[in-house]
């Protein structure tokens, strides 16, 4: 009997409801990464500014005459900011293959002839973008947060700034996703990884440039919504009740954020299709 | 007190009854590219078995099988997939079917076994279900000793394999094969063949096999829907088509080949030409005078038949007459 004969046999057992499959690619995705000892380095690196804070908080808490380090509101809003950094090489690392690669090795088909939809396709694709984002954001500020209560010893520092946890959940989640649906929008819109990377640091580079030139000419920050890490950083101000660095309104900044998600949405929504149509 | 209750019954590993109905059916459909017509008025039904879409480069046989899939929103018409509404049901019709495509296609960065287990779980399977039916579809597929090299690193023949075992990890009631022997060698396409012949004869696998290759889908197909300029040209069962196409003569003159091809047509026979000086004759229906009238008309145009010999009908026919090129 050949051996093919022997190989296939009807599948009799049960099969999970329709809807997960994202929830497949995430895991997937998250483990492809993890195993990469290099990427494992940047995630650590990228907690390296909270050890630092963590040991300011220490030191302010257990030292009276270092009482001038004690943390303040603004102190998380300036760890977030550092945190930018890693937010773009994160993306960067994590994103720019994420549906580029799947173009290339013309992948797409084979994921959209499954029980998936396109929208089950991107939410998979962006949760793995998301998961790690998050661990370079959200996560540490709060464990900035709770380490500020453990070394404090008591809460009256979270309970007189409430604001903080909405603050950095609220902010976090612009960050995230201002950067993980722009780079997911990139990656739909090329084959190769390397110049999404390209197109993604050439954006967020030329895009502060032009405000900056724009702000040089005119001596006015109003144009800070051209940029959308300017338009973030007002928007984290006004989250963070701090002043607000550019002379632009924090609904403008809001809407700059919101349209440039909305826009990032509507590109994957037309590129991710199990059919490439060229007229 | 041991227990001696009757150890509950073998299943049949290959059931026959997968689905009753006809597989799939097309109703008016046409789809468009921008203005260009992909499919017009296309109606067909598939019944179950394997069935062989046929047809030119261009005819069509991918366009219907991505709106099948709903790829592609037809901008008239319906289709039925495992009696189920493509346009309403097209989750419930991806997790029961397997499609192969055309194009290189895999997902990066995976091995087979990790490849072909991953689309198992996208297609609902458990992970451990999949993984150990990762393994078996790879050894079907003759992949078994390669299943863990990255796929990049597989060969043409070997990509077409990994395509067929992602295709079927999840068993499905039906599988769109689309150009499965393209770019492999002669041995590799044979054995490709015997798999997606093995598949719907011995594994009950409802097929639909689309193919320009007229051999491929005479050996694994039983029914056939040959396509045309976005058009169903004919449909029915290979068998069928083949004997109601009358008699064909294998035919070669000497000189003049052209004008007593122009002659023969004049009188209402079909010709087609083929390598080596000899045509293809048809002489419809059952007549047995075939000769007699061929070697008259000859006679009438003073040119010498050199050769005439009956010959079996085959699917290069059906397909020569259905496109047009006889």
């Amino acid at each position: 009997m050949p051996i093919h004969d022997q190989g296939y046999r009807r599948y009799l057992g049960t099969r999970s409801a329709i809807g997960g499959s994202w929830q497949v690619m995430t895991r997937a995705g998250v483990m492809a990464l993890i195993s990469k000892r290099q990427f494992i380095g940047l995630m650590l690196f990228a907690w390296a500014p909270f050890v630092v804070r963590a040991v300011q908080i220490y030191v302010s808490a257990t030292f009276t005459q270092a009482s001038f380090l004690a943390p303040k509101g603004e102190t998380f809003r300036e760890f977030l900011d550092q945190q930018g950094a890693f937010v773009f090489f994160v993306t960067i690392w994590v994103g720019a293959g994420l549906i580029a690669n799947d173009r290339r090795a013309n992948a797409l088909q084979l994921y959209l002839s499954k029980p998936m939809t396109s929208a089950e396709y991107i939410a998979g694709k962006l949760t793995i973008l998301l998961v790690f984002l998050v661990g370079v954001t959200f996560l540490p500020a709060m464990m900035l947060l709770l380490t500020q209560a453990m070394f404090a010893g008591s809460l009256t520092f979270i309970a007189n700034n409430l604001y903080l946890l909405p603050a950095i959940t609220l902010f976090s989640i612009a960050q995230v996703l201002l950067a993980a649906t722009t780079m997911l929008a990139l990656s739909s819109l090329s084959k190769s990884s390397r110049f999404v990377a390209v197109m993604y640091t050439g954006l967020f580079f030329f895009t502060t440039a032009l405000f900056n030139a724009l702000r040089g000419i005119t001596g006015r920050s109003s144009f800070a919504w051209l940029s959308p890490s300017a338009s973030l950083e007002q928007l984290g101000d006004v989250i963070f009740r701090l002043e607000p660095r550019y002379q632009l309104s924090p609904a403008i900044a809001g809407l700059a954020v919101v349209v440039m998600i909305a826009g990032s949405i509507w590109i994957l929504t037309r590129k991710v299709r199990g059919v490439e149509i060229v007229t | 007190m041991p227990d001696i209750s009757p150890a509950p019954p073998v299943q049949d590993p290959f059931p026959p009854d997968r689905f009753a109905g006809p597989v799939v059916q097309a109703d008016q459909l046409d789809v468009r590219y921008g203005k260009n017509v992909a499919l017009n008025n296309v109606t067909a039904v598939f019944p179950t078995g394997a069935v062989g879409l046929l047809g030119p480069n261009g005819a069509g046989k991918s366009t219907l099988l991505k709106s099948l899939l709903g790829f592609l929103v037809p901008v008239k018409g319906s289709m039925k997939v495992l009696g189920l509404d493509v346009a309403s049901s097209a989750l419930e019709i991806r997790e029961r079917i397997g499609y192969m495509p055309e194009s290189d296609a895999h997902i990066p960065g995976m091995n087979a076994v990790t490849f072909v287990a991953y689309c198992g779980q996208l297609s609902g399977l458990p992970a451990v279900d999949a993984m150990q039916r990762a393994h078996e579809v790879l050894y079907y597929v003759g992949l078994g000793e390669a299943r863990y090299r990255n796929i990049e690193t597989y060969s043409t023949g070997m990509k077409q394999r990994i395509k067929l075992a992602q295709a079927i990890v999840h068993d499905p009631d039906l599988l769109f094969l689309d150009e499965p022997t393209n770019g492999m060698d002669p041995k590799g396409r044979e054995e490709m063949l015997e798999l997606i012949h093995d598949l719907a004869h011995n594994k009950n696998v409802n097929l639909i096999l689309s193919s320009h290759l007229l051999p491929d889908v005479e050996y694994t197909c039983d029914h056939v829907v040959v396509m045309d300029k976005g058009t169903v040209s004919t449909c029915g069962p290979i068998a069928a088509l083949k004997g109601s196409h009358g008699t064909v003569y294998e035919l070669r003159v000497k000189g003049e080949q052209d004008r007593f091809i122009e002659v023969l047509r004049a009188a209402g026979y079909e010709v087609a030409d083929t390598d080596e000086d000899v045509m293809r004759v048809f002489v419809p229906g059952g007549s047995h005078h075939g000769p007699k009238e061929l070697f008259a008309l000859a006679s009438r145009q003073q040119i010498q038949v050199r050769h005439l010999r009956l010959s079996m009908p085959t699917l290069e026919d059906v397909f020569a007459k259905a496109v047009g090129e006889a």
